[in-house]
């Protein structure tokens, strides 16, 4: 059968009222709301046949950051599968931390946008396959891009990189940025999609292609996943190497399984 | 999927070998889990003393070889002594006699540790390389390693892949764009394998961790 595409359920982790880590689910990067203990969590969906986790931490705190550390400790004891973790790691410190704690792989967002060699630092020290550079694109419809697609309306589009959540635009070209981040290292790539983020109405599969086609390092298509269906889609016309989803597996909509059955059945390859 | 069931005793003391490269945490917990005790260590002493040793490894053939130079010797006097020798990824490549990755000009050679004679090669097809995620064992021959595991999903990240000499080292083999070897082992079997992480491919590593400890156990 060959290498799969990956199922990925990525876990965002937030802290509730009294300071312990807890799952939000969020659309379009707010509005979050309670689904769970993040390491029960994350045990559920290893014996549900998840490929990896992503594990995010939203808090962008100095306490966010050692709850975040703790759980994946917590994880790594029981779930024998990659972990990539995310959010506020800006320094070569950061990424050390993170790996010690248990973590495969980090992913990195605004810490690289505003320093990029953060990612040869990162990629020299501990190798390119454990930095993960984090692209949160958005649609514009000018023409201050650098590459022009269509949007599933036939509109030109452009992607713009976001910062701080999808919070901040950079006018920086996701699809160059992309490129870069290659360049200088990446091993993988996570795009996510301020538009679609959190919709259930499909990932941005313009943006993804977008990517894919840009560079050769493997891609995890991230915002917008609502069934199986639109994982389908995202790797065959995309040609993604991942897709993640939060909440259709978090609110039980879909279980892991059923989403591999479904593809299966339709040739794509996956573990079962 | 197959549910594995950790031993509810310890079955063999297992040394991990630290070289200063990669995260040792992992393959830690996993050994633990499959029932070792687990001591990491870059003293050969304790080589000697231990049922097996585990030879892990993230990172780059020249820079692993020259961190691990110094236990050379401890490591093949202990293949040598018919011994459980476990490479994993980058450990494994390195139990092969050389690697393209290694060959820069002006950096001087760089050898393997030549347990298993052959050599390590870039994937050259038309694919994203590195190779990363799940793909499928299909077992070639019998060695106690690999026992249980045909069919099964193991988890890789590389990009170059040994080419033994020797056919016959061939435990195993995955496929992406080409058969290339999952696992290898040297004619005597006590060395050898696999360039996935077991640590990290769910019940079907945990399953070969669990092989490799009983092994140990039985030597």
């Amino acid at each position: 059968m060959g290498l799969t595409k990956r199922i990925i359920p990525c876990i965002d982790v937030d802290l509730d009222d009294d300071g312990d880590a807890a799952v939000y689910t969020g659309v379009n990067f707010e509005n979050l709301e309670y689904t769970g203990d993040p390491v029960e969590l994350a045990k559920k969906y290893n014996a549900a046949g998840a490929d990896e986790f992503v594990f995010l931490d939203i808090t962008a705190s100095a306490e966010g950051r050692e709850t975040m550390l703790d759980v994946v400790n917590a994880v790594a004891d029981e779930c024998f599968i990659p972990l990539t973790v995310g959010g506020g790691i800006r320094t070569k410190a950061d990424i050390k931390e993170t790996l010690r704690a248990g973590a495969d792989k980090v992913s990195i967002t605004t810490g690289a946008l505003e320093r990029p060699e953060l990612i040869e630092e990162g990629a020299a020290a501990f190798g390119s396959q454990c930095i993960v550079i984090s692209v949160d694109a958005r649609r514009r419809h000018d023409d201050a891009g650098e590459h022009f697609y269509r949007d599933a309306d036939g509109e030109e589009v452009w992607f713009e990189c976001t910062k701080k959540g999808g919070r901040e635009g950079t006018g920086i070209d996701a699809v160059s940025w992309a490129k870069e981040a290659e360049e200088r290292g990446a091993g993988e790539l996570f795009v996510n999609s301020i538009d679609m983020d959190g919709t259930k109405d499909g990932y941005d599969v313009p943006l993804m292609k977008a990517v894919c086609d840009a560079v050769s390092t493997p891609v995890i298509a991230s915002s917008g996943c609502g069934g199986p269906e639109d994982m389908y889609e995202v790797f065959t016309e995309a040609n993604a190497d991942a897709g993640l989803a939060a909440s259709i597996f978090h609110f039980g909509d879909y279980s892991i399984e059923e989403t591999k059955e479904y593809l299966d059945e339709r040739g794509v390859p996956v573990r079962l | 999927m197959s549910t594995f069931e950790p031993p509810a005793e310890t079955l063999a003391d297992v040394v991990l070998v630290d070289y200063g490269l990669g995260n040792l945490r992992s393959a830690t917990r996993g050994l633990e889990r499959a029932g070792a005790s687990v001591e990491i260590t870059d003293d050969p002493e304790a080589f000697a003393a231990a049922d097996g040793v585990v030879l892990p490894g993230v990172g780059a053939f020249r820079e692993g070889m020259e961190n691990a130079g110094p236990l050379r010797e401890a490591l093949t006097d202990h293949a040598a002594a018919g011994r459980p020798l476990f490479g994993i990824c980058l450990g494994m490549q390195m139990l092969l006699t050389s690697s393209e990755e290694a060959d820069h000009e002006g950096e001087g050679e760089v050898t393997g540790l030549d347990l298993v004679p052959g050599t390590n090669v870039r994937f050259d097809v038309d694919r994203k390389v590195p190779h990363m995620g799940w793909n499928e064992l299909s077992v070639e021959r019998e060695h106690p390693i690999v026992e249980g595991v045909h069919g099964e999903y193991a988890y890789f990240v590389h990009s170059y892949y040994a080419e033994p000499d020797d056919p016959d080292a061939v435990v195993a083999t995955a496929d992406y764009g080409i058969d290339f070897p999952a696992v290898v082992a040297n004619e005597a079997g006590n060395v050898f394998g696999t360039q996935f992480h077991p640590e990290k491919s769910g019940e079907t590593g945990l399953r070969i961790l669990r092989n490799f400890v009983e092994y140990c156990a039985e030597r």
